[in-house]
């Protein structure tokens, strides 16, 4: 098997001197989609943030095997000041960003790069539009272009699915899936109880973390299961089930 | 007595003369220029400030700087490099304290503000004598500017100039977001003192023309008049050098023929561009 690109382990990580995270451990291998779940407050941001290296851990280690610009990041919505004067292009563009550069006007290359990474996620029309007269989609997706312009061999997603109406939400994780065949992807959802089809395992993070192989529980041995729960649905309903497990 | 320091032109020239004859004058020549100068550095970093929303902070540091100023009087050095240092240590502190969250943000800058502020009457009531220049400091007086003042506001410009052309991007995208900057490995710490300090200087270069009462408007009303047409940061910055320069000439030979202190006169020009601009927004646009 090969070296996982991520290796965390026994993570402690603290938030205003409040623990928030209590020994975690998780790999992230090459072409996973984790999704990361849990309640609010539960350590989900943290995490991540520590995996950035935005968060100092207090315990435990963090052991990378890609560079921090191979990193993509999309962060949640409320981080961002959407009043502050910058049009999408100039956000986009901002992910190509490395380092302290000198650098005057506009490189051919760097245009190109943002004109193609414009058309993927359908922005070309709204391109020199200021980020104040966009809809909770559109940012979205700004902010989604400017995580994978630098073409990251990880991309780290703090709620891309808040504010954003159906349709955006299935061409989103449609995007991803494609994505999801190079690049590595961890996605903080904030839904719990629906996720896409594409997030082929999952996380779950109230202070400490259970993983959820994609291989976990097959429908053969959920009828040997006895589901706590019963959901009815009409007609071939996608649906997982995970493991039970208790959060200390 | 206070009246001939705040700036009014006509208390110097007893007969009024016309318009183009009183380019003719050293002092007006110089008070051009001043604007001139004063206009670029509070366009660029007037935008810094609004769109980061750092008017707080700014506030806080103009304030601070009177402490350097009271100091200056006591101590018998120019109190505009009084001001200079307070600044530029106000800035640094509120930064520092603001990152380590030793401090709410607000309530630091309102100690700062105001602990300048007492330092400053402490100093200047202990100083013997008279102190001449006090309400230029509070209120501005752009016609007593001297070369000195000039050269100095010119070095500022350059360098402010300079390092926003250098270095737009990366002042861009910290302002806009820094966690993300961070991860793109962008020097964000050094950006944010960098531009706090700008900001200081600025502001004390700033004192000589429109006073510490004062100052936050040049730095404030011509970028929002031009926020009204455009949103992109560069415009704002270009827009907001042209309408400073504009209002605060305006309002210089206002406060001539009116027989009013510049400095005040200039504010009120700032603030009767940004109405016109409302209501031809409002006429042109619809909102």
């Amino acid at each position: 098997m090969k070296a996982p690109l991520i290796e965390i382990k026994n993570l402690d990580v603290a938030y205003q001197k409040k623990l928030v995270l209590s020994n975690v451990s998780l790999s992230v291998f090459e072409h996973d989609f984790i999704g990361i779940i849990g309640p609010n407050g539960g350590g989900k941001t943290s995490l991540i943030k520590a995996i950035l290296g935005l968060l100092k851990p207090v315990g435990g280690s963090i052991k990378h095997s890609l560079q921090k610009s191979e990193i993509g990041y999309l962060p949640q919505g409320n981080q961002v000041d959407e009043s502050f004067p910058i049009t999408v292009k100039e956000v986009i563009a901002s992910g190509l960003e490395h380092g302290l550069k000198i650098k005057l006007g506009t490189a051919k290359s760097r245009q190109h790069k943002v004109h193609n990474v414009l058309e993927k996620v359908g922005l070309e029309a709204l391109a020199s539009r200021p980020i104040g007269e966009l809809s909770g989609g559109e940012f979205q997706r700004t902010l989604l272009a400017r995580a994978i312009i630098s073409s990251p061999s990880l991309l780290v997603l703090d709620e891309p699915d808040t504010h954003v109406d159906n349709q955006f939400e299935t061409e989103l994780y449609a995007l991803l899936k494609e994505l999801n065949e190079s690049i590595t992807i961890l996605l903080v959802s904030h839904d719990i109880g629906i996720i896409s089809p594409y997030i082929k395992s999952i996380a779950c993070v109230n202070r400490d973390l259970y993983y959820h192989a994609s291989n976990e529980i097959s429908e053969d041995q959920l009828k040997v299961y006895n589901c706590p729960i019963e959901i009815i649905a009409h007609g071939p309903v996608p649906h997982r089930v995970i493991k039970e497990h208790i959060h200390k | 007595m206070a009246r001939c320091h705040t700036g009014s032109l006509k208390n110097i020239f007893t007969s009024r003369m016309d318009l183009l004859h009183l380019f003719k004058y050293d002092f007006f020549q110089h008070a051009v220029l001043a604007a001139l100068l004063m206009s670029i550095t509070c366009g660029i970093i007037g935008t810094y400030i609004v769109s980061r929303r750092m008017v707080f902070i700014s506030g806080g540091i103009t304030h601070a700087s009177f402490g350097g100023v009271g100091l200056g009087y006591y101590l018998g050095f120019p109190p505009l490099a009084g001001a200079a240092i307070v600044a530029v240590l106000a800035a640094l502190t509120t930064e520092n304290l603001t990152r380590r969250k030793v401090l709410r943000n607000d309530s630091i800058i309102a100690i700062l503000w105001s602990l300048g502020m007492a330092i400053g009457i402490i100093f200047i009531y202990l100083s013997p004598g008279y102190a001449p220049n006090l309400m230029s400091y509070l209120f501005g007086s752009i016609i007593t500017v001297t070369s000195t003042d000039l050269w100095l506001m010119l070095a500022l410009s350059i360098t402010v100039t300079a390092i926003f052309t250098l270095l737009y991007r990366p002042i861009l995208y910290v302002a806009f977001d820094e966690q993300f900057s961070r991860i793109r490995g962008i020097p964000v710490m050094f950006i944010n003192y960098l531009l706090i300090v700008l900001v200081a200087l600025t502001i004390v270069l700033s004192i000589r023309i429109a006073g510490i009462i004062l100052v936050l408007s040049v730095l404030t009303i011509p970028q929002n008049i031009t926020n009204l047409f455009t949103k992109r940061f560069s415009h704002i910055m270009i827009g907001s050098v042209v309408l400073g320069f504009i209002g605060s000439l305006l309002g210089l030979i206002l406060s001539y023929y009116m027989d009013i202190p510049s400095g005040a006169c200039i504010i009120f020009t700032l603030v009767i561009l940004y109405m016109m601009a409302r209501l031809i927004k409002v006429v042109n646009f619809g909102r």
